[in-house]
């Protein structure tokens, strides 16, 4: 399909989404289409369900009611595998940065020779050169969380979640994973991601969705929503106010 | 490291075969602890080994423990000192016949101090009486062993039941003799032994021989061919060639060579 | 008591003469016990890190049972080993009683609970971390186990190690089973029985200063294993 539609990028919709605990709704979210050219950034308070919506419309959780739809079919195992998540706290297995990257090669049937070649080259990308043999568990925040994005790319999917990616990383670092993204998004990627950046969502968003309570309270362009919020908890986050 | 594992796996199962020989013909013996202790077998073994070829691993546990597991077929040969027991395993068609093969003797040992007064005397049922009136220590294999059952029918031939004693003067120690030996040693306690294993005993203490000599505490050994009617698998013919060379002058004038502490212990006596 | 300093300078002379059937006695023991944890290994480990992973009804119960083995007593193992191999027992025409592979048979039956026990609590803890991650890498569970017992390495060498202690350590089942037939079954554990009986305790003390040395050294691989595993960050904790 991707072949035929060119640069067609893929389309994520949710319809009445709800995941309860102890008879409170943690997330409900009426309707969300992300079917937009480029990156959606998530934003909103801490404790707003963003990493829970994630989770959601990569298939770790079910929902308790309603569901997730990609690409106008029912997300199932077919869709998860055309997915990729970087975690808030990724999980980095016990064993060598370049053994990170081969056990994901390896699962898609690439052969030695290839491997090591794409393993060069994801390292030099996310400027982990020189790492290859350390302990993955020993890299520092920001190198583990670079580390786990490449891991995500080396998957090549066509969905890729990211959960505050650049929250542990020096500035330099913020910006070779921004243009990881935005080379990604180009290639026809679809793009999720939380930040607490606001200045990241105006560098990279096409699109913003803003959360508070569980709820979307807010789903627009991203020049609109940051400039221009129609919904009060959007106007005190985005100055700066507590939002709860 | 699981490939180390692994290596280390396969080094393993090479020694592990190599560890047994199966090649060499043997016999599985049940003995007693008495004849192991005391080192007799490991003296008269290699002479028939040598002559035979035939390898005897010997299995020492207690008579009674030797005598079943002689039932479950586990073993060719069996060489204990309960002759009653041993012609009821005959008897009951468990083995072939029963030879007389050697005696030695008990002796009743105590600690020097002697508060029971037995010292130099020869009546083992005088001095049993007598430790029983003093109720002093006295420690009793209790494990159902040849020597336990020749101990209960001295006790009882002197009518008394120790037993009624149990846990107070009367002390079980369900263990070999060369166990029982260390707890008497370490409690001060009357105990009755052979006296091979006495005489190789390494931690005598305060412990010594107060009463021997009575014809009561001669103890008679037999051996048996385990009936390979009954366990078929029993290596029969190297069995019979084991209690033949037992019974046959080489093996008696063997037994009869064997010295502890300059002392002969075992004296040999198979028709 | 008072022969205890000569008995312990004998028993050192012992170990430095080396003495050659002293140390045949040892090697059969390492080698018993070293063959009977890697067999225990290749047993516990699958059985542990599945009951890690797999959910089905009974779980719990089989993981108490597990557990409750670990303490079993030696000598009631022992016995049932022996009432296996006994020539009147199910297996007795395999002609395995006293043999060194009766005594591996027993120890694999003693270790092979605490190698399971210990690789479940390590496989869960880790497996805890790391489902949703390999759940999104598209690894099933099944799949995932091979990746959790690699990553728990480091914690499944020591629980090894403490199955080798345990065997190493053991005397009331391989006696039973072993026969301490001299020459063919005689270990360690069983030889200083036979001696202490034979009030010999200086070769007893030999022996058994031996095996402190062995647990000495296995306690020092634990620590080096752990040490490394803190130094590679790979503590799971
Ligand atoms: N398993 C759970 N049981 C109960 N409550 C949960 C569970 N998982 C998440 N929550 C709650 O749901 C809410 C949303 O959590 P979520 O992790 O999605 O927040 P977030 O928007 O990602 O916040 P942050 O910016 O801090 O990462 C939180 O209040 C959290 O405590
Ligand atoms: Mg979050």
């Amino acid at each position: 399909m991707r072949d035929l539609l060119g640069d067609m990028v893929s389309c994520l919709k949710v319809e009445d989404l709800q995941i309860r605990s102890k008879g409170k709704a943690l997330l409900d979210v009426r309707s969300l289409v992300l079917d937009g050219p480029g990156p959606t950034l998530i934003l909103g308070p801490n404790g707003a369900g963003k990493s829970l919506l994630l989770r959601c419309l990569h298939g770790l959780i079910s929902p308790d009611r309603g569901q997730v739809i990609q690409d106008g079919k029912l997300l199932g195992a077919e869709q998860k595998a055309r997915q990729a998540m970087v975690f808030q706290q990724p999980v980095l297995l016990r064993r060598s940065v370049a053994s990170n990257l081969d056990f994901v090669l390896k699962r898609q049937g690439l052969g030695r020779p290839a491997r090591r070649a794409r393993i060069a080259e994801l390292l030099t990308e996310g400027g982990l050169d020189g790492k290859a043999r350390q302990p993955a568990r020993s890299l520092s925040g920001g190198e583990a969380q670079r580390l786990a994005i490449l891991r995500a790319l080396a998957l090549e999917p066509e969905t890729l979640f990211l959960d505050e990616p650049t929250s542990a990383l020096d500035p330099g670092a913020t910006q070779v994973i921004e243009r990881m993204v935005l080379r990604a998004s180009s290639r026809g990627v679809r793009i999720v991601m939380v930040t607490h950046d606001i200045g990241q969502a105006r560098r990279l968003a096409s699109d913003v969705v803003m959360m508070q309570g569980g709820h979307v309270v807010e789903h627009g362009a991203a020049k609109q929503v940051l400039d221009a919020p129609e919904s009060d908890a959007s106007h005190r986050y985005l100055a700066g106010g507590l939002v709860t | 490291m699981f490939r180390a594992l692994i290596r280390a796996a396969v080094m393993a199962l090479g020694l592990s075969t190599s560890m047994v020989s199966a090649e060499e013909p043997f016999i599985v013996v049940q003995s007693t602890t008495s004849t192991q202790n005391s080192g007799l077998l490991e003296y008269i073994l290699p002479w028939f080994e040598a002559e035979s070829g035939i390898d005897v691993r010997v299995v020492a546990v207690g008579t009674g423990q030797a005598i079943r597991n002689a039932i479950n077929g586990d073993a060719d040969v069996l060489l204990v000192h309960a002759k009653p027991a041993e012609e009821q395993f005959v008897a009951d068609g468990w083995g072939v016949e029963r030879k007389d093969l050697m005696y030695n003797d008990f002796i009743l040992v105590g600690p020097k101090s002697d508060p029971a007064g037995i010292r130099g005397g020869a009546d083992i049922l005088a001095a049993l009486s007598a430790i029983a009136a003093a109720e002093v220590p006295f420690a009793s294999r209790g494990d159902d062993s040849g020597t336990h059952k020749a101990e209960l029918g001295h006790w009882s031939a002197a009518g008394l039941d120790p037993t009624d004693a149990s846990g107070a003067w009367y002390r079980e120690t369900g263990s070999g003799m060369g166990a029982t030996l260390n707890v008497a040693s370490g409690m001060d306690a009357y105990t009755l032994t052979d006296r091979a294993t006495w005489l190789s005993f390494g931690n005598k203490g305060n412990l010594e021989v107060l009463v021997e000599g009575d014809p009561r505490l001669f103890n008679q050994y037999g051996v048996i061919l385990v009936n390979p009617e009954k366990h078929v698998h029993v290596r029969a013919a190297s069995g019979q060639r084991f209690v033949e060379w037992l019974t046959g002058p080489d093996g008696q004038e063997a037994i009869a060579s064997f010295r502890l502490e300059g002392q002969q212990v075992f004296f040999p006596n198979a028709q | 008591m008072q022969g205890f300093a000569s008995e312990f300078s004998a028993a050192v002379a012992l170990i430095f003469e080396g003495d050659s059937e002293l140390w045949a006695i040892v090697l059969l023991s390492l080698k018993v016990s070293v063959f009977a944890v890697l067999i225990s290994a290749l047993i516990g480990m699958p059985v542990g890190a599945a009951l890690a992973v797999a959910r089905f009804p009974g779980r719990r119960m089989l993981i108490v049972l597990m557990n409750a083995l670990m303490g079993f007593p030696p000598v009631v193992v022992g016995l049932l080993v022996y009432l296996m191999l006994s020539r009147s027992g199910p297996l007795g025409v395999l002609e395995l009683l006293y043999t060194p592979t009766a005594m591996i048979i027993a120890q694999v039956v003693l270790v092979t609970p605490i190698v399971a026990a210990l690789t479940r609590q390590v496989v869960e803890m880790l497996a805890e971390e790391y489902s949703e991650q390999l759940r999104s890498l598209g690894v099933s569970r099944l799949a995932s186990v091979p990746v959790l017992l690699w990553d728990a390495r480091l914690a499944l060498v020591t629980a090894l190690l403490a199955g080798f202690g345990r065997a190493i350590a053991e005397v009331g089942a391989v006696i039973i089973v072993g026969g301490n037939i001299n020459h063919v079954t005689r270990v360690m554990t069983t030889t200083i029985a036979l001696e202490t009986s034979k009030g010999n305790l200086a070769l007893a003390l030999a022996l058994g200063a031996i095996l402190i040395g062995i647990a000495i050294a296995v306690n020092a691989m634990v620590s080096a294993v752990s040490l490394r595993a803190e130094q590679e960050g790979l503590r799971h904790a």
